[in-house]
């Protein structure tokens, strides 16, 4: 049967070439990269060399590398970890983040911590004016994400991270706290530029299940003389911000996935987005009542993100897998709280249309012959469906 | 077949073949419920036949906007209470549904209760009617 995995931001396939390069640490090079044999050390090496990958790729220190399980973790200990640090009072965020945000937002809030949600406009992009008006005396941390994971849109970060600058610069002469800068970069690592001085950030998370790299590892990186507090307590692994013996296979895969990742970024980005564009341009054209979500431009090659009007996301996945086709939805009966996507909410989706929704997000190896097939059984399953709805 | 552990091999079943999937023409009864939780509309279309002196469900059909568990759940319903006395299809409960479904996941329970409920409403549409 065909095969289409389309559910890239979900995660994507291990890379062979990873895989082989962290082997040897999951059989043999079993050593501890705190020991200071020679099995410790050779795990210390191998550490240390994939912090220099990520570094090169992030433009920073090696040393603001901090390695964890996942982006999640990152997150979690950006948000908290800055806090407790600086004993801040205000964040902002936005109200498309990934659940590892808003939740962290949520927890931080019931500690006495302020949040403030930004607006987006329909395309789900925030806005500068809003950001400069939410700022207050006592802001400390403004976390908004690079490419968000439903819809694929990118927020404007440089534009951000310049205005951050100057109002830091502002905030200094009157004596007002510092405010960080902080990105979920999850789905931005392998197509988007992620130089950490040119966006001007001073945390970014990423995963490498995103890119082709084993899942159970991620970082953060942290700039220097950035004020942080460890999350989770024990050993003095990461310079003392992340205990806990390292995932040296783990960590082995991030650094070869984003070494090869990033070589690879700007031919993949180029073919990803020829390919995107086809499959909207197919599925908006041969599906009556079918919406876009997100930017038609300002998105992320990978990610596509539609409303079906008069179906439901579930059904639609369902029958999609049927056909050997793996995507995924936003509709709240795909989502184990019921809840339609936080994320097509914010741009003003009403949940009958969230209802259905459906993300098909693409990878390196997608062929165009792939989304032809996609193009040729979509409009049969959403007729199917809309048949079987009482508003037929 | 592709497995799904989400679902049961019987709800995939009926997800993929309903069962009295469509449109009566002239129902004798017909209902539509809605689930505030999730959004599912579910619609259902009696006909009431008359043995001995008993009413009793001669012929049903659903439509459905909604989830796998929504349409199995609407399907297997129709199928429970086709032929039976409005009495006893009125009696039906979702319990019935979840064991002929060979289980339903715990999120999806609501599901098979939309479907006892639009049966029921359906015959109370008849008998008000009458």
């Amino acid at each position: 049967m065909t095969k289409i995995y389309l559910d890239h931001a979900a995660t994507t396939p291990l890379d062979p070439v990873v895989l082989r390069k962290m082997m040897p640490f999951l059989k043999d090079d079993f050593g501890n990269a705190s020991s200071l044999h020679s099995w410790g050390q050779k795990a210390r090496q191998a550490i240390e060399n994939s912090r220099r990958q990520v570094a090169n790729v992030l433009s920073c220190q090696n040393e603001e590398i901090v390695f964890t399980s996942c982006a999640t973790e990152a997150n979690n200990l950006a948000l908290k970890g800055l806090i407790e640090a600086t004993k801040g009072k205000h964040i902002i965020i936005s109200p498309i983040e990934h659940h590892c945000i808003l939740d962290t937002a949520k927890h931080l809030k019931k500690q006495g911590v302020k949040v403030t949600c930004l607006k987006t406009d329909k395309y789900g992009l925030i806005s500068l004016k809003n950001l400069k008006d939410s700022i207050l005396p006592e802001t400390v941390l403004i976390s908004i994400m690079y490419v968000n994971n439903e819809m694929g849109i990118i927020q404007p970060l440089l534009q951000i991270g310049k205005f951050i600058k100057e109002i830091n610069k502002l905030r200094k002469a009157k004596g007002l706290p510092k405010i960080y800068f902080h990105t979920d970069a999850v789905q931005a690592i392998q197509y988007l530029d992620c130089d950490v001085n040119q966006l001007g950030v001073d945390f970014l998370s990423l995963s490498a299940h995103k890119f082709y790299g084993p899942k159970g590892v991620g970082a953060l990186f942290v700039r220097k003389n950035t004020p942080l507090i460890r999350q989770q307590d024990g050993g003095g692994q990461e310079f003392g911000l992340r205990a806990g013996t390292e995932n040296v296979a783990g960590i082995v895969g991030l650094g070869e996935a984003i070494k090869k990742v990033a070589s690879q970024k700007q031919k993949t980005a180029k073919k990803l987005n020829k390919l995107s564009k086809y499959l909207i341009e197919g599925v908006l054209s041969s599906i009556e009542d079918v919406q876009l979500t997100g930017h038609p431009i300002k998105r992320a090659p990978h990610i596509i993100s539609f409303v079906i009007k008069g179906v439901e996301g579930e059904s639609l996945l369902l029958m999609l897998n049927e056909k050997g086709i793996g995507g995924s939805s936003g509709s709240a009966c795909t989502s184990g709280s019921l809840q339609p996507s936080h994320v097509l909410t914010a741009i003003g989706i009403p949940p009958a249309s969230s209802h259905g929704s459906l993300r098909l997000s693409l990878g390196k190896n997608t062929t165009k012959k792939e989304i032809d097939y996609v193009i040729k059984v979509l409009p049969g399953i959403v007729k199917h469906l809309r048949q079987m709805s009482p508003f037929s | 077949m592709t497995t799904n552990s989400f679902y049961s091999k019987k709800v995939l079943d009926h997800f993929k073949n309903p069962r009295n999937f469509g449109k009566i023409e002239n129902p004798d009864g017909v209902a539509t419920v809605g689930n505030p939780i999730c959004g599912d509309v579910m619609k259902i279309y009696i006909k009431v036949g008359k043995k001995n002196n008993k009413e009793y469900i001669d012929n049903i059909k659903f439509q459905t906007l909604g989830c796998g568990a929504a349409i199995a759940t609407s399907s297997i319903a129709t199928e429970l209470v086709k032929g039976k006395s409005l009495d006893l299809a009125r009696k039906i409960t979702n319990r019935q549904i979840i064991v002929g479904l060979e289980g339903l996941p715990p999120v999806k329970i609501h599901c098979s209760l939309l479907a006892t409920e639009a049966i029921k409403k359906a015959i109370d549409n008849y008998r008000e009617k009458k």
